[in-house]
């Protein structure tokens, strides 16, 4: 004997971006906050130290932001001209800023005049950054050199003038004390040893390079310039590891997470794209409002800051981890739950199995009693209609099948009507339930067809629908177009050989059967 | 040298198992209801057929236990007999010979040796009446009975519109809106009648009638779904009746339990109903017994109650109205949509079955094995619903994958679904591994599997053709994800077309390297691998019905029947039409293990049979007059074992036997 067969709800594959751990991941922060610069944000740093703060050199301006402040907690302004490339110590208590006379500076956090000033570039230095043996300077400027600096006696230690252009990024190795890179508008990221007078290593990055970031491992390079990322093997002797191409614009600023596993890009296209370090494919992408010149994560990825263009700062903050709720509700106490479980049954017992009881949906239940009209009203319910309209549909399908759907939609009053009507103009459009759904707003208008114009709120949600439609019709119109050019092409091509009729075929096949709802 | 034997057609299994309201022995340990012209015998314990009492000529209209021993069976018939069997042993004991078609029977405790049968009023058409048959007791297994007495005229032929009462005090019968009480005693005759109401669901004629066991009270169903209680109807005028309703559709068949405190009804619905002391409020129901009950009827314990079933089958109820036991029989749908086809892996015939189920029916028992849910969806028992039915069946060459067309015929745009199921070594039966809707635009014609068995696995490859011009490519491809649940599903691989004609037929080669599509005129000729149009075939006047490629030794030829009565057999590597036939062909049919192909025709009301090979014109051979009704579908089902046929001409019967469903059947 059969029994009752629960409504089939059809599953449909979900198209476009699956929802991975990592874009769950990323998801996870907050709405961001914005805080207005003076000018381009041309770099942001993290303090390595907790709280955590960051350093933003926008115009001839360094803030210091706490992790939650959108005031600045300290500024330095003792600059002429604009200032550039903030960077902190690895103890957070040192900061170092080019600038655009050409001069370094050198400030304690808790100061407000620079402790040291370091002349001898002749243009501006866009690149400062601490050696790992923290006494040491390394930096780039304008006038093509690359120079090291020691901080105690404020001289110049050695200048490297290899490179062609403009220095405008660079990066030293966290594993060795000597060794630094800059990558220059020449095209070449080169690598430095402080040991020796000249450059060990030279990398042709084939675009002005904007950005270069070596892995806390030091084995491994990233280089930004153009629109391309590409990854180097130190190791090998400079080798291209991989070269990526996922933006449309320059890409400007490079950072890592915490971990190390994620690599993400800042570009002028607007996006940030995040890189899985294993397999190099983008994993997530944010998208901002204007071109992004300089990006930073905190550590443990509490903070993603951009800057951009527009001297927007753009701070999101992730989420704290929700604690799952303990339920208020009592459960039974722990002595009936394990009464009788532990009982085996001895060898001349006869065991009578309990009956597996089915549980029926609300909906399910409903159409088991042939409550048709309860049933739509159990799927037109907030929860299913918004998260899971393809249930309210199959049931609405279901109901058809019956030959009940006419009278389930009947008798409807002013709010009900204003509910459905809202589903249907929402979701006709939708290609999986566009049959049903039709079906629906054929009934919905026939049976409702008298009382037009008695009530606002219907008459609007009629329109809103026909609108809709209307709108939908345009669209397919529209793709037909193109699917016309689309053929003429391919009939083009076929002529040159035969078999590519074949393929042409299956493809405009494919077009017809997306277009096609 | 084994004599040749002529070939007979045998009629085997699948008769209706409701033609008679079933009766159960008197220690209710066995169960006998009527199948076509047999008389089966069931264990109620197990399940399964003890006795089958063949010897009546025509269908069995009633059986009935002998009131005076139990272990004693009378059977009425069509063709004009009454059978007295030992059940037991099962062997007729007696043939009474009456004459006129008997179409249902009662016997009764207090009637000495007479029985009572409804037959035919001689001399007018439609009118029948309830006459008592004297059974003589003399020697000898072929007695004449022909003692008529008429007790009753103008009744109706159904055996549920007459019901005896009250230990045969009262006889009572239906007919349309009447209503007529016979007492034997008295010998006075009672008429009620109710008044005609037409509405939406029918007419209020009656259709079944019960009586109570102890009490003088008449129950009647009605097609407009009102069960009636008539009592005090010894009084002309001052009888009273109450009435029962829950039922949307007709009443089909009524049964008072033992005691006669409840009433037992069932109809279209096929909800068993039982009613308590008589009143509105107190009813039970056993719902979803699967198909229209059309007969009930009560153990003489009261223990058991069992149900008829539209489609075959029996169901046994125990007494607090819960499932206990059913008996399959081959269920015949209104259509076979889904034709012949034979599990590789059991034998079984498989066809359409309950509405959307797929039944496996095995013939050498006439039992059903197991019914595949393949819509798996809640069917309403409703006049006027347009069903999800199943279409179209196809079975991989070992039978690992199953393919199932459904559809839901709708003005607008029908319904399709396509599903691949595969069979799961573990639990023993298909599993659902791919569903994919509407895979054509239109009604789907035909759908076949690359059979190949030395390939099975990666090289499987579906077809289906639909009236929508096209015929699609189906593979498998490796799921890569490696969160999916199953590691293969099937997708779309080529859309081929030809002309924009509609797609009829599709066929592979024995070697699966060629694909014949038929595209009504014309029969198009496929590479499997590129998927390059080969050469193409036409005879024209006349669409393509049915095409088949030769076997073995006559792979080279392909064989097509077309509309206008032509059988053509093209050569493949000529590219050029062997020879052809002008014949009628309905059923074309290939033997999967040999090179034969049988071929049914229908000329002017009779069915031939045809079986050659492709290579020669000349058939093997020819039953002309193979039945009266039109052959539908035909199944070569293999043989266990190669049977030693001596004669030439029947040689194509040694690896398979030939089934064959026809109209009636």
């Amino acid at each position: 004997m059969a029994t009752y067969k629960p409504v089939v709800v059809q599953a449909v594959p979900k198209l476009g971006e699956k929802v991975t751990q990592d874009t769950v991941y990323w998801w996870g922060y907050k709405t961001p906050v914005q805080i207005k610069e003076f000018g381009a944000v041309n770099k942001i740093d993290f303090s390595p130290v907790p709280p955590y703060n960051y350093a933003v050199t926008a115009s001839s301006r360094i803030h210091i932001y706490g992790r939650y402040s959108q005031e600045p907690i300290k500024t330095f302004s003792r600059f002429k001209d604009a200032a550039y490339g903030a960077t902190y110590r690895d103890d957070g208590n040192l900061l170092v800023a080019g600038s655009e006379e050409g001069s370094i500076h050198l400030f304690d956090i808790s100061g407000k005049t620079p402790l040291r000033q370091f002349d001898g570039h002749t243009k501006a230095v866009h690149v400062v950054g601490f050696l790992s043996d923290k006494y040491r300077i390394f930096s780039g400027g304008d006038d093509y050199s690359s120079n090291l600096w020691d901080i105690p006696s404020a001289t110049e230690i050695v200048s490297y003038s290899e490179h062609t252009d403009y220095v405008r990024c660079g990066c030293a190795s966290k594993v060795n004390a000597d060794v630094f890179i800059t990558g220059s508008y020449d095209h070449t990221v080169k690598l430095f040893d402080a040991r020796i007078r000249s450059s060990v290593m030279t990398i042709e990055h084939g675009q002005p390079v904007e950005s270069v970031l070596l892995f806390p491992s030091g084995g491994l390079l990233v280089s930004a310039g153009g629109r391309y990322v590409k990854v180097w093997d130190v190791l090998k002797g400079g080798q291209l590891l991989v070269s990526l191409k996922n933006h449309h614009k320059t890409v400007t600023c490079l950072c890592l997470n915490s971990s190390g596993q994620r690599l993400l890009s800042g570009s002028l296209d607007r996006h940030v794209k995040i890189y899985s370090t294993t397999s190099y494919k983008v994993v997530h992408s944010f998208n901002y409002a204007t071109s992004i010149l300089s990006l930073a994560l905190s550590p443990e990825d509490e903070t993603i800051v951009v800057g951009m263009t527009n001297g927007v700062l753009n701070v999101k903050h992730r989420k704290p981890e929700e604690r799952k709720e303990k339920s208020l509700k009592r459960q039974p106490t722990y002595r009936t739950h394990v009464k009788g479980r532990t009982y085996m049954p001895k060898q001349e017992d006869f065991c009578v199995s309990k009956p597996v009881k089915r549980v029926l949906r609300k909906y399910d239940k409903l159409l088991k009693s042939f409550q048709s009209s309860k049933a739509l009203d159990a799927v037109l319910e907030p929860p299913i209609r918004l998260y899971t309209p393809e249930v309210t549909v199959a049931v609405m399908q279901e109901l058809h099948r019956r030959g009940t759907l006419r009278s389930a939609l009947a008798g409807r009053d002013e709010k009900q009507i204003n509910l459905l009507l809202t589903f249907v103009a929402r979701r006709v459009i939708e290609p999986r339930f566009t049959p049903v759904l039709v079906t629906v707003a054929d009934m919905i208008t026939d049976i409702y067809q008298p009382v037009v114009g008695q009530s606002a709120i219907v008459d609007r949600q009629f329109l809103r629908l026909q609108e809709a439609i209307g709108k939908e019709i345009d669209y397919q119109e529209e793709l037909l177009e193109v699917l016309g050019m689309m053929d003429s092409l391919f009939a083009t091509f076929t002529k040159a050989t035969y078999p590519e009729e074949n393929k042409s075929n299956g493809l405009t096949e494919t077009v017809q059967t997306n277009t096609n709802n | 040298m084994v004599a040749p034997v002529p070939l007979r057609v045998v009629r085997c299994g699948g008769s209706a198992l409701h033609g008679a309201r079933a009766v159960f022995s008197a220690d209710s340990k066995y169960l006998l209801c009527a199948a076509g012209d047999f008389v089966k015998m069931y264990s109620l314990a197990t399940e399964e057929t003890l006795q089958l009492m063949g010897g009546h000529a025509d269908r069995v209209t009633g059986i009935q236990l002998n009131p005076r021993n139990h272990m004693q069976l009378y059977s009425s018939s069509l063709d004009g007999s009454i059978k007295l069997w030992d059940f037991m042993d099962g062997i007729p004991i007696k043939t009474f010979s009456v004459g006129p078609k008997l179409l249902a029977l009662y016997a009764l405790a207090s009637c000495e040796d007479s029985v009572f049968v409804i037959v035919p009023k001689s001399g007018e058409r439609d009118t029948f009446q309830l006459v008592s048959v004297k059974l003589t007791k003399a020697a000898g297994q072929d007695v004449e009975a022909k003692e008529l007495a008429v007790v009753l005229d103008g009744v109706d032929a159904s055996p549920k519109h007459t019901a005896f009462g009250r230990e045969g005090e009262y006889v009572a019968s239906v007919k349309e809106l009447n209503l007529q009480v016979y007492f034997f005693k008295q010998k006075q005759l009672n008429r009620f009648s109710v008044s005609a109401t037409k509405t939406k669901g029918g007419n209020n004629h009656f259709t079944c009638i019960a009586c109570h066991p102890t009490e003088d009270c008449i129950a009647t169903g009605s097609a407009d779904g009102k069960i009636r209680l008539w009592r005090n109807f010894y009084h002309k005028k001052e009888y009273t009746f109450s009435t029962l309703h829950w039922h949307h559709d007709t009443v089909m068949d009524l049964a008072f339990s033992i005691e006669g405190t409840s009433l037992l009804s069932g109809g279209v619905e096929s909800v068993l109903v039982l009613w308590r002391n008589e009143s509105d409020c107190q009813k039970d129901f056993l719902p979803r017994l699967g198909s229209p009950i059309e007969y009930i009827s009560v153990s003489p314990d009261g223990a058991l109650c069992c149900t008829l079933h539209a489609d075959n089958r029996i169901t046994i109820v125990n007494s607090n109205l819960r499932f206990s036991k059913s008996i399959q029989g081959l269920i015949k749908s209104a259509d076979v949509k889904t034709g012949l086809v034979v599990d590789p892996r059991t034998k079984a015939l498989v066809l359409n079955g309950e509405p959307g189920h797929l039944q496996f029916y095995c013939l050498q028992s006439d039992q059903q094995l197991f019914s595949l849910d393949i819509v798996q969806r809640q069917y309403i028992h409703q006049a006027g619903l347009n069903q999800a039915d199943l279409v179209k069946v196809a079975f991989s060459a070992r039978g690992k994958w199953l393919a199932t067309v459904e559809e839901r015929e709708e003005v607008t745009d029908p319904e399709l679904q396509l599903k691949l199921w595969f069979y799961d070594e573990e639990t023993q039966s298909f599993k659902l591994n791919t569903r994919i809707n509407m895979p054509h635009e239109d009604h789907i014609t035909d759908v076949c599997f690359r059979d190949m068995d030395e390939l099975e696995d990666d090289s499987l490859i579906l077809v289906t053709t639909g009236r929508d011009c096209v015929f699609k490519v189906w593979v498998m491809v490796e799921d890569t994800d490696p969160e999916a649940q199953q590691s293969v599903s099937w997708s779309c691989d080529f859309v081929g077309s030809y002309h924009n004609y509609q797609a009829t037929n599709c066929c592979f080669s024995e070697d699966g390297s060629l694909l014949a599509v038929s595209f009504e005129e014309t029969v198009t000729v496929w590479d499997s691998v590129t998927w390059d149009l080969k050469c193409t075939f036409c005879h024209p006047p006349g669409k393509i019905r049915s095409i088949c490629f030769g076997r073995l030794m006559c792979s080279k030829y392909l064989i097509g029947a077309t509309d206008y009565g032509f059988l053509c057999c093209w050569n493949l590597l000529s590219c050029a039409l062997e020879w052809s036939a002008h014949l009628n062909i309905l059923v074309l049919q290939p033997d999967p293990l040999s090179e034969y192909i049988a071929a049914v025709s229908w000329l002017s009301k009779e069915s031939s049979l045809f079986v050659f090979k492709p290579n020669e014109p000349r058939p093997i051979y020819i039953q002309r007059n193979l039945c009266k009704e039109k052959i539908q579908l035909a199944a070569f089902v293999p043989r266990d074992e190669p049977e030693m046929i001596g004669s030439e001409k029947y040689l194509w019967l040694r690896r398979s036997q030939l089934f064959f469903l026809t109209d009636t059947q």
